[in-house]
C-alpha cells in the first residue's frame, strides 16, 4: 500500500484501471500508476495463476505486466500513463490475439 | 585403476544428447549396466535447442527406407511416451494432430507437391498418407491463417512433444533404472581393450564391454578411433520463442508451433557456418516475417528468447548407425531428428546394441555409403 | 528521428552517472556520441528523475541525490545527442546496436560502444517474496523519487546494506512510518570487516553514512541478526516471520514489506554480446571483465559504472570519463600521452571513491542462508522454480545453470534470468560442493528485452541472411 506525499507536485492525469477511472500524476509510470490507485495484485501468473505486483520497478521482473490500450503483456513500469490510457489487470497468459 | 577383465560397465554412451540419452534408456530397459559420458554445462548441443518436432512427412527421398524407419518411430511414439510417464511421471506432452506445412506461393505448391510425390514413388517407399491442400482447406482448420498462404501439404503421422521434457525424462528414468550418467567426463580417447572398451575421458578412465557412440559432432573425431566412421557436419539452425500465450494452434505448422506452456516456437535456418552459434539479427528477422506471413497475429507477441543450434547432418542427411567391423562391439548412432527417432532409439536400436549385432536391414544405415566414388 | 541516420562514433547505452559523465566528456572532445536511455529521463537509478522531480522537498532525498544536476546540465551543453525511452536489445560484436523506441525497432551501427547499464537489486529469495505487498527497497525507492508515493500501513523493511539505511532515513524525512527494520547481516561480517577499517575510517562514506545510520537506529525499532525470513499471506502479503539468531519464531503484521540486500551488475547485455565475466567472490556476483580503460574482452565494446562491478555512483562517474577516453584514444581522436594525462585526476577521484569499499562489501555480504535458499523457496519467479528442484537436477547429473535451464525452464522466463541466476548459480555450487565460478552462469541471447515479433520482422536482411531461411 502506498501513498502520495501531501505536497506531490505536477499534473494530475485520468486515465482508466479495469474500466473504471482513476488519476495519476503527471510522469508517474503505470505500475507507480496502480499501486497509487491502491490495487493489489496486477497479475495472474500462466504457470499457477498466483497474483502478482511490481516488484523492481525498474523493467527486470517481468511482474509488473498488464494490459495497456488492448495491448497485452506491457511492462507496466516501464510505461508513463497518458490522458484517457485504458490500463486492464491480466489473468495467466496474454490471448494470441490481444 | 580399472580391471581390463572386468570392465566397470556392460556399455558406455559417449554423449548425453538426445541420441545418446534414448539410447543409454533403451540399454538400461534391457538390463545393461550403462554409464553415459557427457560434457560439462556448456557444450555444443544441439539436443537442447531443437524444435520438438515428431515428423514424418516429406522425409526420406533418396533412402525410402528412412521414411519407413521414421514413420515407425512416429508409430512407437505413443507407447514410448506412455513408458516415459509411467517410469518417472513425467508427461512429455507427445500430441499427434497432424501436421501441416505451409506453402506461400503457387510455386511453392507445385515444388512442394512433386517433390512428395517423388517420394511416394520410390519403389519399397512405405506407405502412408497425406494431403495437399488449398487455402480453404487449411483456413477451415486454423481460420487465422494468414491471406499469403496459398495452401499446404497435411500428414496425419506428424506430431510434437516437449523436447526439454523428454530431455528430463528420459535422464530421470536413467537414474531410475540405476545408469551412472557422468558430466564432466569429456572423451579423449578410446581403445579397444580385451574385447572391451577403455575410455580416457576429462573425469578419469572409464573402460566397457560395449561402446556406443552418440557424441553428435565429435563423433566425426572418436569414430575413426574405433574402426567407424562419422562424416558428420555442423549446420546452423535459428529459432525464436515467443512469450507465453492462451492455446489458439494445436497443429504444428512447418515452421511454427505452439508449446504446451504456451509460448510459440519459430523456425527456423540452414546455414553452413562451421560451429559458430551466434544470433543473427537478419536471420531472426526473416524466420519472423515468414512467420507473420503464415500467421499475422503473431507480430503483437513479444519475443522472448532466440538461440541458434548446430544440426548434425551426414552427407546425404540420413542417419548413420553401425557396428565397427575391427572393434566389435563398438556403435555409432548419428542423425539430424533424435527427437523423432527417439522412440525407434530407445525401443527398436537398443535392444539391437544389447544383443551386439544390428541386423541385415540397417546395412543402408552404414557410413559405407559414403565410400563410394563420386561419377567425375 | 533523421539524426538516428547519421553515423555515430560511439553510442553510450544508460544515463546514469557513469553514461552521462562519459557521453559529456566524449561529445566535449567531438566525438559524435548519443545516449540512448530506457527511461524517459536522464539519472540512472540513483538520480532517477532528478531533472522532474515531484518531491518538493529537497530535504527528503538528500544532497547526493541532487548532485545528478551537476552532471545533466554539462551533457545537456556537451552536444551529445540523447535518445530517451530507447530500449537496447541487441549488441554485436560488429558494433551494431539492436534498438526498440515507441514500438519500433532498428539496428544502429557505431565505431564504439561504452555500455553503462548499471546495477540491478540483488534477489532475495525467501519464502512469500512473490506476492503482491513484497518488493524490493529501490523499488520502493523508485516510486518515492520519480512518483512521489510512500509506503501508508504496515511498513517492514529486511535485509542488508546502504540502500536499505538511505530509503528508510528518506522515509523517515517524508513523515513515513516504519514499523521495523529486520537486519540481515550475518555477526560474524562485523569480524571480517574490521581488517578493512583503516580504508573505511578515511573513506568518504564514513560521516555521511554513520550519520544516516544513527539517525534511523535512533527513531526506528531495529531488529539484528535476522534469520529465517518469510513472507506471509493468502493472495498478498498478511505479516513478516522470522528468527533472531537461532531464538523461536515471531511474526509482525505487515502490508509491506521491500527486501534489499545490495545490488549487482546488470550483465545481460553483455553477456549476451560476448564479453567475459568473473565471478566475484566478495560481492558474489558475475562481474564483465573489463581493463583500466573499461574495455572489455570484446573489441569496441567498453563496459562504465556499476554494470562493470559495484563502486558507487561518484566512482560510476569517473569509470565512464575513463571509458570515454579509452573510447577518444581507440578510435584515434587522441594520443596515449593525452589520454593518460587526462585520466590521471579521473583515476585520482575513482581511487577516492573506492576507498572504503572493501569495508561496506564485506560488512554487507548476504549471508549464505539469504543466497542459498532452503527447498521450498521460489527462486526463478517467472516460471515458478524452486530451490528444491533445482537440488533434484543436480542429483540427476545437472552441473550448471544452462543444464539446469533445459531441465526447469528456470531462467527461460521474460526476465531471462536477472532474478535467479546469481541464486541458480549458488544453488548448485552449494550442491555440488563446488566454486559458484566453476558452476558458470547463463548464456544469453539476444534479444536481450523482449521486442515484438513485427519489431524483430522488421529489421534490414541481407541477401545470405534471407538465403539461409528462403532456400529452395
Ligand atoms: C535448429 C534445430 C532444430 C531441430 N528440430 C528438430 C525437430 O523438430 N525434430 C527432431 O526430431 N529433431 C530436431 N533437431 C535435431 C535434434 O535436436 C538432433 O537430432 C539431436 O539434438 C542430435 O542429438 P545428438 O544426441 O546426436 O547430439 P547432441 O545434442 O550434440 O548431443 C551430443 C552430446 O554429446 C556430448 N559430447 C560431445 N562430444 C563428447 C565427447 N567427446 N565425450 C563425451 N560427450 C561428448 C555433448 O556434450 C552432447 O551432450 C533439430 C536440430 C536443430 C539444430
Ligand atoms: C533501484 C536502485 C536504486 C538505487 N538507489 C541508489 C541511491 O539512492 N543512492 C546510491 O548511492 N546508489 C543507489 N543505487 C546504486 C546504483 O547502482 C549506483 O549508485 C549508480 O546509479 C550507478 O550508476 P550507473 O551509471 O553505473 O548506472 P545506473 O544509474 O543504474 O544507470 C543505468 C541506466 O541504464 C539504463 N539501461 C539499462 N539497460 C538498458 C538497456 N538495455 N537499454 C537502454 N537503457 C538501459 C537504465 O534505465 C539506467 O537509466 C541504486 C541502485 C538500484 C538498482
Ligand atoms: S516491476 Fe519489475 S519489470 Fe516492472
Amino acid at each position: 500500500m502506498f501513498q502520495r506525499l501531501p505536497d506531490a507536485a505536477g499534473e494530475r492525469v485520468s486515465f482508466t484501471i479495469d474500466g473504471r477511472v482513476a488519476e495519476a500524476l503527471a510522469g508517474d509510470t503505470v505500475a507507480a500508476a496502480l499501486m497509487a490507485n491502491g490495487v493489489v495484485a496486477c497479475r495472474t501468473t500462466p504457470v499457477s495463476g498466483a497474483p502478482r505486483a511490481p516488484f523492481c520497478m525498474m523493467g527486470v521482473c517481468f511482474d509488473c505486466l498488464v494490459t495497456i490500450d488492448d495491448v497485452g503483456n506491457r511492462q507496466g513500469c516501464q510505461v508513463t500513463v497518458r490522458p484517457g490510457m485504458r490500463v486492464e489487470t491480466q489473468k495467466g497468459a496474454r490471448e494470441a490475439a490481444r | 585403476m580399472p580391471n581390463p577383465s572386468r570392465p566397470d560397465y556392460d556399455v558406455a554412451v559417449v554423449g548425453g544428447g538426445l541420441v545418446g540419452s534414448a539410447i543409454a534408456w533403451g540399454l538400461a530397459r534391457e538390463g545393461q549396466k550403462v554409464a553415459i559420458l557427457d560434457e560439462g554445462d556448456i557444450a555444443v548441443r544441439p539436443s537442447r535447442g531443437n524444435f520438438a518436432l515428431v515428423w514424418v512427412q516429406g522425409k526420406g527421398l533418396g533412402m525410402p527406407e528412412y521414411a519407413g524407419w521414421t514413420k515407425r518411430s512416429a508409430d512407437t511414439w505413443t507407447g514410448f511416451a506412455s513408458l516415459l510417464r509411467e517410469q518417472t511421471g513425467i508427461d512429455v506432452r507427445y500430441d499427434r494432430p497432424g501436421g501441416f506445412m505451409p506453402l506461400l506461393s503457387e510455386a511453392e505448391v507445385v515444388a512442394r507437391a512433386a517433390q512428395l510425390s517423388r517420394l511416394h514413388n520410390q519403389p519399397s517407399m512405405v506407405r502412408y498418407a497425406y494431403e495437399m491442400l488449398d487455402h480453404a482447406a487449411v483456413a477451415k482448420e486454423m481460420p487465422f491463417i494468414g491471406k499469403d498462404v496459398v495452401g499446404a501439404s497435411y500428414c496425419p503421422h506428424d506430431g510434437h512433444c516437449n523436447s526439454l521434457k523428454l530431455f528430463r525424462a528420459l535422464h530421470t528414468g536413467l537414474s531410475q533404472f540405476g545408469a551412472a550418467y557422468l558430466p564432466n567426463h569429456r572423451v579423449e580417447r578410446i581403445e579397444p581393450r580385451d574385447g572391451g572398451f577403455r575410455l580416457t575421458t576429462a573425469g578419469g578412465e572409464v573402460a566397457a564391454g560395449k561402446l556406443v557412440l552418440a557424441a553428435g559432432h565429435d563423433s566425426a573425431r572418436l569414430a575413426p578411433m574405433v574402426g567407424l566412421s562419422a562424416p558428420v557436419r555442423p549446420q546452423r539452425g535459428h529459432i525464436i520463442v515467443t512469450e507465453k500465450t492462451t492455446p489458439f494452434l494445436k497443429f504444428p505448422v512447418g515452421y511454427v508451433r505452439q508449446t504446451d506452456e504456451g509460448g510459440v516456437m519459430i523456425g527456423d535456418s540452414f546455414e553452413e557456418v562451421g560451429f559458430d552459434t551466434s544470433v543473427r539479427n537478419g536471420v531472426s528477422s526473416t524466420i519472423a516475417e515468414r512467420a507473420m506471413r503464415i500467421f499475422p497475429l503473431l507480430g503483437r507477441l513479444n519475443v522472448v528468447r532466440t538461440w541458434a543450434a548446430l544440426r548434425v547432418l551426414s552427407p546425404d542427411g540420413f542417419p548413420i548407425y553401425e557396428q565397427s567391423a575391427t572393434a566389435p562391439g563398438a556403435f555409432v548412432a548419428t542423425c539430424h531428428s533424435g527427437v523423432t527417432l527417439a522412440a525407434n532409439h530407445a525401443l527398436a536400436l537398443a535392444p539391437h546394441i544389447a544383443a551386439g549385432r544390428l541386423p541385415e536391414d540397417f546395412t543402408v544405415f552404414s557410413a559405407r555409403r559414403f565410400d563410394v566414388p563420386k561419377a567425375a | 528521428m533523421t539524426e538516428m541516420t547519421t553515423r555515430y562514433d560511439l553510442a553510450v547505452i544508460g544515463a546514469g552517472p557513469a553514461g552521462l559523465a562519459a557521453a559529456t566528456l566524449a561529445a566535449e572532445r567531438g566525438l559524435t556520441t548519443v545516449l540512448l536511455d530506457e527511461q524517459p529521463v536522464p539519472g540512472g537509478q540513483i538520480y532517477r528523475s532528478v531533472t522532474r522531480n515531484p518531491v518538493r522537498n529537497p530535504g527528503i532525498l538528500g544532497g547526493d541525490y541532487w548532485h545528478g544536476a551537476d552532471l545533466v546540465g554539462p551533457f545537456r551543453d556537451s552536444g551529445a545527442a540523447y535518445r530517451p525511452g530507447t530500449t537496447v536489445w541487441s549488441v554485436s560484436r560488429a558494433l551494431e546496436i539492436g534498438l526498440s523506441r515507441d514500438g519500433a525497432a532498428r539496428i544502429l551501427p557505431v565505431k564504439h560502444i561504452i555500455l553503462a547499464t548499471g546495477a540491478l537489486e540483488r534477489p532475495f529469495p525467501i519464502p512469500g517474496w512473490t506476492l503482491p505487498g513484497v518488493m524490493g527497497a529501490g523499488a520502493a525507492q523508485i516510486l518515492l523519487k520519480s512518483s512521489a508515493l510512500v509506503p501508508s500501513g504496515r511498513l517492514v523493511m529486511a535485509g542488508t546494506g546502504p540502500l536499505l539505511w538511505l530509503l528508510a532515513w528518506q522515509y523517515l524525512r517524508a513523515g513515513a512510518r516504519i514499523d521495523a527494520i529486520l537486519d540481515t547481516t550475518p555477526g560474524g561480517n562485523w569480524r571480517a570487516a574490521l581488517r578493512h577499517m583503516p580504508g573505511f575510517l578515511r573513506s568518504p562514506y564514513l560521516g555521511k553514512g554513520a550519520a544516516l545510520l544513527l539517525d534511523v537506529r535512533r527513531k526506528v525499532k531495529v531488529i539484528g541478526n535476522v534469520t529465517d525470513l518469510r513472507a506471509v499471506g493468502d493472495g498478498a502479503l498478511r505479516s513478516v516471520a522470522f528468527r533472531q539468531g537461532g531464538g523461536p519464531e515471531r511474526s509482525l503484521p505487515a502490508d509491506t514489506l521491500l527486501l534489499h540486500q545490495g545490488v549487482i551488475p546488470n550483465i545481460n547485455l553483455a553477456n549476451a554480446t560476448g564479453c567475459g565475466q568473473h565471478w566475484d567472490e566478495i560481492q558474489r556476483c558475475w562481474v564483465p571483465t573489463v581493463d583500466e580503460w573499461g574495455a572489455s574482452s570484446v573489441e569496441g565494446v567498453s563496459i562504465a559504472g556499476d554494470g562493470a562491478g559495484i563502486a558507487g555512483a561518484v566512482a560510476a562517474e569517473h569509470r565512464g570519463r575513463l571509458a570515454a577516453l579509452g573510447a577518444l584514444h581507440r578510435l584515434g581522436a587522441i594520443g596515449p600521452e593525452e589520454r593518460d594525462r587526462e585520466a590521471a585526476t579521473h583515476r585520482a577521484a575513482l581511487a577516492e571513491a573506492q576507498r572504503g569499499r572493501m569495508f561496506l562489501d564485506t560488512l554487507y555480504q548476504p549471508g549464505p542462508d539469504f543466497r542459498v535458499p532452503k527447498d521450498d523457496t521460489i527462486v526463478c519467479r517467472c516460471e515458478e522454480v524452486t530451490a528444491g528442484q533445482v537440488r533434484d537436477a543436480v542429483r540427476l547429473g545437472v552441473g550448471g545453470p544452462n543444464q539446469a535451464k533445459s531441465f526447469l525452464r528456470c531462467g527461460m522466463g521474460p526476465c531471462q534470468g536477472r532474478l535467479c541466476g546469481p541464486t541458480v548459480t549458488e544453488v548448485i555450487a552449494d550442491a555440488r560442493g563446488v566454486s559458484p565460478a566453476e558452476v558458470g552462469y547463463y548464456r544469453l541471447r539476444p534479444p536481450v528485452k523482449p521486442i515484438t515479433l513485427a519489431e524483430l520482422a522488421s529489421l534490414p536482411k541481407s541477401e545470405d541472411e534471407i538465403h539461409a531461411v528462403l532456400h529452395p
